[in-house]
């Protein structure tokens, strides 16, 4: 079954869903203003990565790219505690996750 | 067959994850994102990577969205309090994201198909096969990525305090 | 040999590092006496030079290569020749006179020991002048020597008009040395060399009147305008009072203002070659002669009137050189320097005695309280009227020799400067030392006569003064003793120079009838201002030409119309006008520009995460599109 997949499915399909998800991932961003949901939306994004990754990794037989998709794992879910932590501060700060209330970086 | 699985499985994980970005309930946002994050696991197995989709299941639909819902529960955000961006922007922000997107598929068609083994090895994925890349030649990274989680907690911790 | 040639320009330099650097710290004798021995010991070192020079042939010590451009080699060089020989002795001469004269006059002075720097620095630059194998030396010298000058006559700066003064000489004398080095640069171009030795000898390759060489010639000649004080570029030197007496002396009369006269005779392989220079140069000449003379008769100011004396005595100078007459002029120079040093000195003397006051109207009758500066100065004002046996008569004598074989008409118009010089000589005389005493009480009982320091000078340059002609007798006293200097000269000139001499008995009736003007004049004069007791009046009331004269003929106030008033009025149009609106306007402009890139620039810097992740996305597309297109 799985063999047969690889041979019957080209990894352009694969190439136009981690392009696709990835790109719904940069609009979530882009529309909405719920600091959680955009963490979630680069989480999205992240994930189409490791789609493509794997992707390659098995239509190429080379187990490099699935180590690296593990890795990148291990580094969202660190940055994803981080980033919520952060948020809470935030909303305790603020009472709101708005990020347009964000503008702080203005020097 | 298994086309029919794929292209099921991809519309799901498609179809969920515009519930991500357009439902207005950050609750619904994050539920269609766990599915989106089960349909990948699903086409991590049709890659023959069990392994990944496994880790996949337990760390993303698991221990981080857990800890996404968890968050909104605590900070109990509904609908009202995000208001909408301008529409214009909004129209921009689709608009962009489009582009970028078309920009993807425009420049990958610039490129030649990639030639691909006659034969790919279904083993690589799995976990024994992982295991051992692991533990021989990524040791280093690996023992990292521990020290990484590490500092991540406690700097979440220090960030999560009340009193810093 | 040649370490003397160098030890002589670098003492004064020592002296100028000395006396500039310690002389704040240190007694004011000792630094008088050290100034004092960086000249002199040059003095006798150049008179051990002048007595041990043998050949014809200029002696070259060359220092090193200053620079080498292909075939065109600069040396850092001195020339001892017959020339520079005499102008050493009478620069480092005289130099040292007035050295010695300083200490008195300027005992009581704060900036002493700067005074001493400054004219050992003068000295060094004025040798630099004159002992330089190349133009480019002498053009080092040439700069050096108006630096000099500009900071003597500012000596006093704290008082603004001297300051003015000051920077007139200075600005003038830049427009003249503009034109030596135009000069220069035709010289170097034309010749592929600035020594001077290899343009004597180039120079048979141009015809007479060559264009290149005329022009050369002027260039070269309005150098020695701006530094000799010619029509027109005078009137920097009788402002050039304003410095210490001893200054007016030592560079307003007998050194620096005879360079321009030093460097025709050094080039005078190309001024014979440029007849029509000559011409104009004796044009030049006798107008500022007559026009300078002509002011001096109604000057009250002492210096002012010398300072008058010395731009028509230079003319005159101008005008010998121009009738070919070089050895002459040089003569003249010499004596100059000798009777106009004496003059200055004594009038610093009188300043002296009458605590600073400088208006001859409030002197008179010094005769009997200054007895050693009367006499020297009256031995220096026949001297300058050209009575015989003094020094000035010969020289002036063969000036007016060499003219009357040249043109009959300048030779007249010379004798009427001459006759002029007598009268406002005779004047200053008169009005200093004879009649009333015209000052305050207080001034009269401060009269005294000056220390020894100071009369010492007044004393050996009357000597020179008197025995001075001996250098160059007229020819008709006998071939062994007449004519020295010429002779002496006679090496450094290049082609014909002997020029005729006129019948004895023409030369006689040419004597006499200056003698004739002379006496007539001094006749004329003492009966006015001594049997009369003439006053001079207040310049306002004067009417005609003494008005004329007292305010130095306008030319000062033409000057201000002519150009320094248009130049002011560019100089407030550019200030109003162009540097206001339109250089501050693109100034301004570029800063407002900025600005306003700058504010809408800002706009992009809201500090909104999401407008960056906007841009950033359109960024990706834009990047994306170009690499697709470029695949």
């Amino acid at each position: 079954m799985v063999n047969s997949l690889l041979q019957s499915i080209p990894i352009d399909y694969f190439i136009y869903l981690s392009t696709l998800l990835f790109c719904i991932g940069v609009t979530g961003v882009l529309v909405r203003r719920n600091a959680i949901i955009i963490l979630g939306c680069v989480e999205l994004m992240l994930n189409s990565v490791n789609l493509l990754l794997a992707a390659f990794s098995a239509y190429k037989g080379d187990a490099d790219g699935q180590i690296l998709v593990f890795f990148i794992m291990v580094v969202a879910a660190a940055e994803v505690a981080v980033g919520l932590a952060i948020i809470t501060m935030l909303y305790r700060n603020t009472r709101s996750v708005d990020v347009s209330l964000f503008n702080r970086l203005k020097g | 067959m298994e086309e029919i699985l794929f292209y099921i499985v991809s519309a799901c994980a498609i179809i969920s994850a515009f519930f991500v970005v357009f439902s207005k309930s950050p609750m619904y946002s994050i539920i269609s994102l766990i599915v989106t994050f089960f349909s990948i696991s699903g086409l991590y197995i049709m890659l023959n990577a069990q392994f990944l989709s496994a880790v996949q299941i337990i760390v993303y639909s698991g221990a981080i969205m857990v800890l996404f819902l968890y968050v909104l529960m605590m900070l109990n955000l509904k609908q009202k309090d995000e208001p909408l961006k301008g529409s214009g922007f909004q129209i921009l922000a689709v608009i962009s994201g489009g582009l970028v997107f078309i920009g993807f598929i425009g420049a990958l068609r610039g490129f030649q198909s990639i030639d691909l083994p006659v034969s790919p090895d279904s083993q690589i994925g799995l976990t024994k096969n992982l295991g051992y890349l692991l533990f021989s030649e990524y040791v280093l990274p690996f023992e990292l990525a521990g020290i990484l989680f590490l500092s991540a907690l406690v700097g979440a911790v220090m960030i999560g305090k009340r009193d810093l | 040999m040649e370490n003397i040639i160098y030890l002589i320009p670098i003492l004064p330099l020592l002296g100028f590092a000395i006396c500039g650097i310690f002389g704040s710290k240190l007694p004011k004798n000792i630094v008088g006496v050290i100034a004092n021995l960086m000249v002199w010991v040059p003095f006798f070192l150049s008179v051990y030079l002048f007595i041990n020079f043998t050949g014809p042939a200029p002696i070259k010590a060359e220092a090193f290569t200053w620079f080498a451009v292909d075939n065109f080699k600069v040396n850092f060089s001195f020339q001892i020749d017959q020339l520079s020989l005499v102008m050493m002795m009478i620069v480092t001469g005289i130099g040292s006179l007035i050295h010695l004269y300083s200490i008195g006059y300027m005992h009581d002075d704060k900036g002493f020991y700067k005074f001493f720097a400054y004219l050992n620095l003068f000295i060094f630059s004025m040798l630099l002048l004159i002992m330089g194998s190349n133009f480019l030396i002498l053009f080092i010298g040439w700069e050096g020597v108006g630096f000099c000058s500009y900071l003597l006559i500012g000596f006093w700066f704290k008082n603004k008009e001297y300051g003015y003064a000051a920077r007139k000489a200075f600005v003038m004398n830049r427009i003249g040395d503009l034109g030596l080095l135009i000069g220069i640069f035709m010289l170097a171009y034309y010749f592929g060399s600035v020594e001077f030795t290899d343009i004597a000898a180039k120079a048979g390759m141009f015809k007479s009147n060559d264009t290149v060489l005329i022009v050369a010639t002027l260039f070269l000649f309005i150098g020695a305008m701006g530094k000799s004080a010619q029509i027109p570029l005078y009137t920097w030197l009788p402002d050039a009072m304003a410095g210490p007496t001893p200054v007016s002396a030592l560079i307003h009369a007998a050194t620096m203002v005879t360079a321009g006269i030093y460097l025709v005779i050094r080039s005078n392989a190309i001024y014979s070659l440029a007849p029509f220079t000559l011409d104009f140069i004796m044009y030049i000449g006798l107008a500022t002669s007559i026009l300078a003379a002509f002011i001096g008769l109604r000057q009250n100011d002492i210096k002012k009137v010398l300072a008058y004396s010395t731009v028509s005595q230079l003319g005159l100078m101008f005008v010998a050189l121009g009738a070919g007459a070089y050895t002459t002029a040089l003569f003249h120079v010499t004596t100059h320097a000798f009777f106009k040093a004496l003059l200055f000195l004594g009038a610093g003397s009188v300043i002296h005695a009458m605590g600073g006051e400088q208006d001859m109207r409030y002197m008179g009758g010094l005769k009997k309280k200054i007895p050693v500066t009367y006499w020297t100065f009256l031995i220096a004002t026949l001297a300058i009227c050209g009575v015989p046996p003094l020094a000035g008569m010969f020289s002036k004598d063969e000036i007016l020799v060499a003219i009357w074989q040249k043109d009959k008409l300048v030779w007249g118009l010379t004798l009427f400067s001459a006759a002029l010089t007598c009268i406002y000589m005779f004047r200053l005389l008169f009005l200093t030392f004879f009649g009333d005493f015209r000052g305050t009480e207080e001034q009269k009982k401060h009269v005294h006569e000056s220390p020894s320091v100071m009369t010492i000078p007044l004393i050996i340059l009357a000597i020179l003064t008197v025995f001075g002609g001996a250098l160059n007798l007229p020819h008709y006293l006998g071939e062994n003793i007449s004519q020295k200097l010429a002779h002496w000269l006679q090496p450094i000139y290049v082609g014909i120079h002997a020029h005729e001499e006129p019948p004895f008995s023409t030369e006689m009736i040419l004597l006499a009838v200056t003698l004739l003007v002379i006496a007539l004049v001094a006749a004329l004069v003492y009966n006015k201002y001594v049997v009369k007791k003439a006053q001079p009046v207040i310049v306002e009331n004067m009417t005609g030409w003494e008005k004329a004269s007292a305010k130095a003929a306008y030319v000062n106030e033409l000057y201000n119309e002519v150009i320094v008033n248009p130049v002011l009025a560019l100089g407030r149009f550019f200030k109003n006008i162009v540097d206001k609106y339109i250089i501050n306007g693109i100034v301004e402009g570029t800063a407002r520009a900025v600005q306003g890139c700058g504010s809408l620039l800002r706009m992009v810097q809201n500090g909104n995460v999401e407008y960056y992740v906007l841009a950033m996305s359109l960024g990706i597309f834009i990047l994306l599109l170009v690499a697709g297109y470029l695949s």
